[in-house]
């Protein structure tokens, strides 16, 4: 695509958000209706789409991406007014008599950049957000994921308003030409050194920026718990989950020593039910998204400092792009697979010698989108979640708190910045604007030039809110 | 440079990693401290605040020391509430599960502070980031030097310089603060330095709050007056006590309008403030009658000769003061001079000075004045403020004075701004219960009251399961059955569940 093409069709949506459609709540009505017919009735191109993509086993595109996006949708039609509602604030003594309003009000035009692992929900989840705000919006699918990609440009452009609602599809060219834009926000999900590019691109234009990237998240197991339901849960939240290519998967495991091997055995017989004997024959897992990170997770599997600790999986079949299930025990500090962001089907596990020694290991890293505690000592999750920075923590789970639309979904430090799902969608597409209304009374001498000495002392005195003061300085003293 | 300016970040986080920010004695024994220095400097502050600026005493006190002072206050009556976890609500989704937000500091935190308001403006930000548990660098303005070595002085005697530092300077110390990697960067002041700011920020990820300026547009509408029939008038010349009345309340709302800009414009640091009036608009046919009530008060506030008032701060400094004469000398402009003009280059002072319909290309109509001109520029509708104002960026602050409900929805509904004020200007600010902070061109992020606190926390979600509650349908092998069952599940519809039970 020419960028010609990129700068017209920006073009265009300011034309269109300058006409003030996308602010009225009938419109942003039915661009979510508009979605959500398009989740129900082309559920199965959806799915379809994803497995050629991924390899991705339908259920878990039904349930993690074609759900999620379902009750995304339900859910900003059923609560945009009360979203949209100015929030009243109570004023003080300084403006009385006077009141106040926070207002929402849509940034204008909004950039969405998405990315491969969940091609579908992660790139019409903001999307949703940003209607919801009253925005008109910008769609860059992943090109990683073609099939995913053409299949949104050809579904928003038959069912969306597209002198609102855009999707451009392309690679590193049309993303730059889209970057070089002014934007009135940007939302990049995706990884930390294409995020330092995004910031600065934005960084010429104010634009402020909402970026979800990853990090290496945690896992703690702790004696004395469930163990079959630990590892079901962890296996859930690694292979379960596009198989480990999720920003938010357990990357690693620590735990002690001593309960290393029991955590090791659970893993491995409940991978067994789950996967069977011969995991790189099931069709519950997804493959691996292309050879580049087939090679590059074949790189950190046969690293020298760790190919022989691996006691669980290690199968490959590069022509179906497919690493089975891997566990791998007392990995050192210093390998490749602890140093970057795993990403796929490998699961080390470091041993410490008590559990709170954990604590200080996942500090040390930079802070991960989502780290986890399995435990049932409450002295012990306390303590975690008062001293461990993440994105998000979950305490006997993983995953799953992104599900929970209460819940802001969102990254600090390296792993990002600001948050989005449920309402925080629809704020983090928002300006808060506060509205302070006056009537014409109230009106007190004292504020205004020439500043007499009486003024100054009265004010001192209702600052420091002393009644003897206050009379004092009315009367002069 | 001074020592140590290259490693104060590493040092701070070494501070910080030993967790006595994180305790709540310690964030209360440091804003103790602060209000401590409020408190028992007051003197000094407000002798700074002349130095640099000529602020006379009362815009001292009000504006810096007891705003300062009451964030304080604010901050250490609520910091226990603002640290509690948040309670969410859970679904179905992940049944059984507890849910809380929790605010969590952010670590090392810089905040680049400016030199209209310097004193506040590098407090209040302090405030919030101590509030929230981090340990804090200030870079306050070189500009405003009495205030900068006040600040150092003060800080580093009162506060615990383990964990909060000042670091003085300028460009080179400012560059070499921004290689550093912080957590946060809270940067006052223009949008230049902004991109700046923000370009080396992206190198870490680190977020940001910008608090910047625009061209904040007041639209006075002549409604704001009674209007009375000139028959009706007629009738009541011949009785001069009514007259009287009428004539008070005519002007009444139109002075009440005229001493509320010039409060928030020549009352704020001789508008040099983010959030003073920049322009004013106004239909043609009010346009002289805006005039004379600015004339008027103007006169009531400043006297005959506001060069010699000791009410208003001097220009900053000479090449702010070249800036704007530059603005009021320009040819578009100088011959629309309707009020003021005169200026004292030896003392840094410009008289307040109206211009009455300056071209739009001109020079004042195209950056931010920030000083004591005030461009009116007439309509012809007052409706037609609206077009005009969001032609341009969008601004901190915008201001409506009128009485029309109409008018005032459709401002509030189609002027985006960082804040807005009805019938008034400039007070949003004493109000902390709203976000002060700016969209576009004027920032990003926002503070005051909790804002602050949140502006410098990271909201943590943390959801807590039991081992029971487990259920088989979620894992492999994935069978239709399952599929089913847990669509029918989220469904929520019973008569889908049961039938899934049973797979029909």
């Amino acid at each position: 695509m020419a960028a010609v093409d990129v700068e017209a069709a920006v073009k265009e949506l300011r034309n269109t958000y300058s006409s003030g459609k996308t602010k009225s709540y009938e419109w942003r009505i039915s661009q979510l209706e508009a979605l959500l017919k398009i989740v129900t009735h082309h559920e199965n191109e959806i799915v379809e789409a994803v497995h050629s993509d991924l390899c991705k086993p339908q259920t878990e595109t039904s349930f993690q991406e074609i759900f999620s996006v379902a009750s995304s949708c339900k859910l900003a039609l059923k609560e945009l007014r009360r979203w949209m509602k100015p929030q009243k604030v109570k004023t003080g003594m300084l403006t009385f008599p006077s009141s106040g309003e926070i207002v929402p009000e849509p940034l204008g035009v909004v950039l969405v950049i998405s990315t491969w692992n969940y091609p579908f929900l992660i790139a019409v989840d903001p999307v949703i957000g940003a209607i919801a705000a009253g925005n008109a919006v910008v769609l860059k699918p992943s090109e990683v994921a073609p099939a995913t990609s053409a299949l949104l440009s050809k579904l928003l452009g038959e069912y969306l308003d597209t002198s609102a609602v855009k999707v451009i599809e392309g690679a590193v060219r049309e993303t730059t030409e889209l970057l070089a834009q002014k934007w009135d926000k940007i939302m990049y999900t995706g990884n930390g050194r294409v995020a330092r590019i995004v910031l600065a691109a934005a960084a010429k234009h104010l634009t402020p920026v909402i970026l979800e990237l990853g990090g290496k998240c945690p896992a703690v197991v702790d004696a004395n718990i469930n163990l079959k339901v630990t590892a079901r849960r962890i296996i859930s939240g690694k292979w379960g989950c596009n198989n480990g290519q999720t920003c938010i998967s357990p990357d690693y495991i620590l735990t002690t020593k001593e309960y290393a091997p029991k955590v090791v055995d659970a893993l491995a017989a409940e991978l067994e039910k789950f996967y069977g004997k011969d995991p790189l024959g099931s069709n519950d897992l997804s493959r691996i998204v292309n050879i580049h990170h087939f090679d590059r997770l074949e790189k950190l599997m046969d690293d020298e400092k760790v190919s022989g600790k691996i006691v669980h999986g290690g199968q490959r079949d590069k022509t179906n792009l497919k690493i089975a299930p891997t566990i791998l025990l007392d990995v050192e500090e210093d390998s490749l697979i602890m140093n970057e962001e795993i990403f796929g089907p490998l699961l080390p596990i470091v041993t410490v010698n008590k559990i709170e020694d954990s604590f200080g290991a996942i500090n040390a890293k930079g802070k991960p989108l989502a780290a986890y505690l399995f435990t049932n000592d409450k002295t012990l999750k306390e303590e975690f979640v008062r001293s461990v920075s993440a994105g998000a923590i979950a305490i006997n789970e993983t995953a799953l708190h992104f599900m929970e639309v209460g819940l802001p979904f969102g990254g600090v430090g390296e792993s990002g910045m600001g948050s989005y799902h449920g309402k925080f969608s629809f704020d983090a597409f928002s300006h808060k604007k506060a509205v302070l209304r006056r009537g014409f009374g109230g009106e007190v001498s004292a504020r205004y030039p020439p500043y007499a000495p009486w003024k100054l002392q009265l004010l001192k005195a209702l600052v420091k809110g002393n009644i003897i003061e206050i009379l004092r300085a009315l009367l002069g003293w | 440079m001074a020592a140590g300016v290259e490693t104060v970040a590493e040092e701070l986080r070494a501070a910080y990693g030993g967790g006595k920010t994180r305790d709540l004695e310690w964030r209360v024994s440091q804003l103790k401290a602060l209000l401590k220095i409020i408190n028992l400097h007051e003197n000094e502050i407000v002798e700074a605040l002349r130095s640099d600026l000529n602020k006379p005493e009362y815009e001292a006190f009000v504006h810096e020391i007891a705003g300062a002072s009451s964030a304080c206050k604010l901050a250490l009556k609520e910091l226990r509430r603002w640290t509690m976890p948040e309670k969410v609500k859970t679904t179905m989704t992940t049944y059984p599960s507890s849910a809380h937000i929790v605010s969590e500091p952010l670590g090392v935190v810089l905040v680049i502070s400016t030199w209209n308001y310097p004193f506040i403006l590098s407090i209040e930000p302090i405030i919030g980031a101590i509030s929230a548990g981090n340990a804090v660098v200030l870079k306050p303005s070189e500009v405003s030097p009495a205030t900068s070595a006040v600040l150092s002085k003060l800080l580093g005697e009162y506060m615990d310089t383990s964990a909060v530092r000042v670091v003085e300077g300028s460009v080179p110390e400012t560059t070499v603060l921004l290689e550093q990697k912080w957590d946060k960067i809270f940067y006052t002041g223009n949008s230049k330095v902004g991109r700046i700011v923000l370009a080396a920020a992206a190198k870490h990820l680190t977020p940001v709050v910008l608090e910047l300026g625009g061209k904040s547009p007041v639209v006075v509408d002549s409604n704001i007056d009674l209007k009375v029939s000139p028959l009706i008038y007629q009738k009541l010349r011949n009785n001069p006590r009514i007259l009287y009345f009428i004539y008070f309340v005519f002007c009444f709302f139109l002075k009440v309008a005229a001493r509320r800009i010039i409060s928030g414009k020549w009352g704020c640091n001789n508008g040099q403030t983010c959030v003073s009036p920049d322009y004013v608009i106004t239909t043609k046919e009010y346009a002289s009658k805006l005039v004379d009530a600015f004339a008027c008060e103007m006169e009531n506030f400043y006297g005959k000769d506001p060069l010699q008032s000791n009410d208003l701060s001097s220009v900053v400094n000479s090449r702010h003061f070249d800036r704007l004469i530059n603005l009021l000398d320009d040819e578009k402009v100088s011959g629309k001079i309707v009020l003021g003009g005169q200026r004292d280059k030896t003392k840094l002072k410009i008289a307040p000075s109206i211009i009455l319909n300056p071209s739009e290309d001109s020079l004042i109509m195209n950056e931010e004045i920030f000083g004591p001109l005030l461009p009116i520029i007439t309509v012809d509708k007052i409706e037609d403020c609206i077009g005009i104002i969001t032609s341009k960026e969008k601004p901190l602050a915008a201001y409506l004075f009128s009485n029309n409900e109409k008018l005032k929805n459709d401002f509030i509904s189609n002027v985006s701004s960082g804040g807005m004020v009805i019938n008034d200007t400039t007070l949003h600010l004493a109000e902390a219960s709203l976000p002060f902070g700016g969209v576009g061109e004027s920032g990003m992020g926002s503070y005051h009251g909790k804002f602050s606190f949140d502006a410098f926390s990271h909201k943590k979600a943390v959801l807590k399961r039991g081992f029971n509650g487990d259920v088989s349908v979620r894992y492999p092998p994935y069978t239709n059955g399952k599929l089913n069952f847990v669509k029918a599940m989220l469904s929520g519809n019973i008569l889908r569940i049961i039938r899934a039970l049973f797979g029909w």
